[in-house]
C-alpha cells in the first residue's frame, strides 16, 4: 500500500500496479458471508449450476466492489477516498479462477472544491477475458497537508 | 432501457416507477467484526481498518470500508418469530414475481460514496425503482432489465451513499412458464 499518493504524481495514461489473486471456493463464500449475502448461487454447488445455469458457484458483487476498493488504496494510500464506482459485470468468476485486476488512469481533474480526483478504468479478468470493469472516482491529496476525508457537505462532489 | 413507464408494461409496474418504497433501518448496528471480516476476505490491509490510530488522524476515528454499503442492510439469515424471510432490494423480486420470472442476475452497479459510515451508526435505506425495459432476450433467457436506486442514510439523516442497481430477471430457454 502507498503511503500517500499525492495528486501532483497522477497523470492520465499511468497504469497501476497489477493483482492476481487464485479464486477458490473460500474466496467466494467468505467474501458473499463478509457482505451477509447468503443466496445460495454463492455457496450452493448445485443450486448454482442446476437453478442458475452456471458452472460452479460465484463470486457475489458486493465482494467484487470490496476486492475493487482494496485494489484502489492500495495504490492511493488510507488518504485516497472513493466517490464513485461503476461495475459492469460480463461474466463470473468461479472458483479455480485466477482473477487479475488492472487500471488505467483515464483522467484527473480539480473540481470547484478544490479537491483533486482521478478517473480509473479498471478491469478484472480471468485468462484474459475481461468478467467485470469498473470506472473508480477517487480523490487524492492535491498536497501533503490535504485531506479529502475532511470535506463534507458542498466541499465533497463524489 | 426505458426511462419511464412503457407501453406494455402493466400499469402496477408503471406507478411504481419514481416512488420510494421499502424504506427500513437496519437490524444492526455498523460493527467492526463485519469490517474485518470484510477486510480478510479481499486481504485489504488499509489501515484505516485495522489501526485506529490511524484512523483517528484521517478520518476521525474508525470507518467501516465504503464499499460495504448494502451489508448493513442484509437481513440476518433467520430470527425469532419471522416465518418469511425478507428480501434485501425488495423491488427486484418483487418486479420477478410480476413478471413471473424465476431467474434474476445483476449486470450493472453504481455506488456513489457520501458521509464515510462509522461505528455504531444506525443506517436506514429506502428503494426506488427508476426504470423496466421492454422484453428482451440474452444468452441467458428472455426476461426484462430494470434499475433500482438504493439510498442510504445515517441516524443523523446524513446520505452516507446511493446504490443503482441494473437486474436481469429472466426464463431459461426452454423452463416452464
Amino acid at each position: 500500500m502507498n503511503a500517500t499518493l499525492t495528486f501532483d504524481a497522477v497523470h492520465a495514461g499511468d497504469e497501476l500496479p497489477e493483482l492476481s489473486y487464485p479464486v477458490t471456493a473460500t474466496t467466494v463464500v467468505l467474501g458473499a458471508l463478509a457482505a451477509r449475502d447468503w443466496r445460495p448461487m454463492h455457496h450452493d454447488y448445485d443450486f448454482a449450476v442446476n437453478r442458475n445455469g452456471t458452472q460452479d458457484i460465484f463470486m457475489n458483487t458486493p465482494n467484487q466492489a470490496a476486492w475493487f476498493e482494496r485494489y484502489v488504496t492500495d495504490w492511493t494510500g488510507p488518504t485516497g477516498r472513493l466517490g464513485r464506482m461503476t461495475f459492469r459485470m460480463s461474466g463470473s468468476v468461479f472458483p479455480g479462477d485466477t482473477m487479475t485486476l488492472r487500471a488505467t488512469v483515464e483522467s484527473t481533474e480539480t473540481d470547484r472544491a478544490g479537491c483533486g480526483w482521478a478517473k480509473l478504468a479498471v478491469a478484472l479478468t480471468v485468462a484474459g477475458d475481461v468478467k467485470t470493469t469498473c470506472s473508480v472516482r477517487v480523490a487524492i491529496p492535491t498536497a501533503a497537508d490535504d485531506n479529502p476525508w475532511t470535506r463534507r457537505g458542498d466541499q465533497w462532489i463524489p | 432501457m426505458s426511462g419511464s413507464p412503457g407501453a406494455t408494461l402493466p400499469p402496477q409496474v408503471a406507478s411504481l416507477i419514481g416512488q420510494v418504497q421499502y424504506e427500513e433501518t437496519g437490524e444492526f448496528p455498523v460493527e467492526r467484526g463485519y469490517v474485518w471480516t470484510t477486510c480478510a476476505s479481499v486481504e485489504n490491509g488499509n489501515p484505516l481498518f485495522w489501526d485506529d490510530a490511524v484512523a483517528e488522524d484521517i478520518t476521525g476515528g474508525p470507518i467501516a470500508p465504503p464499499t460495504m454499503l448494502s451489508a448493513w442492510f442484509r437481513p440476518h439469515h433467520w430470527s425469532p418469530g419471522r416465518d418469511v424471510q425478507p428480501m434485501p432490494l425488495q423491488i427486484h423480486f418483487d418486479l420477478k414475481e410480476i413478471f413471473d420470472l424465476p431467474e434474476a442476475v445483476m449486470s450493472d452497479n453504481t455506488i456513489i460514496f457520501y458521509e464515510p459510515v462509522r461505528m455504531g451508526d444506525r443506517l436506514r435505506t429506502r428503494q426506488i425503482l427508476q426504470s423496466v425495459s421492454e422484453p428482451k432476450t440474452t444468452k441467458l433467457g428472455t426476461g426484462r432489465f430494470w434499475v433500482i436506486d438504493v439510498e442510504y442514510l445515517n441516524q443523523r439523516d446524513e446520505l452516507v451513499g446511493v446504490e443503482s442497481y441494473t437486474g436481469f430477471g429472466y426464463r431459461r430457454e426452454g423452463s416452464p412458464s
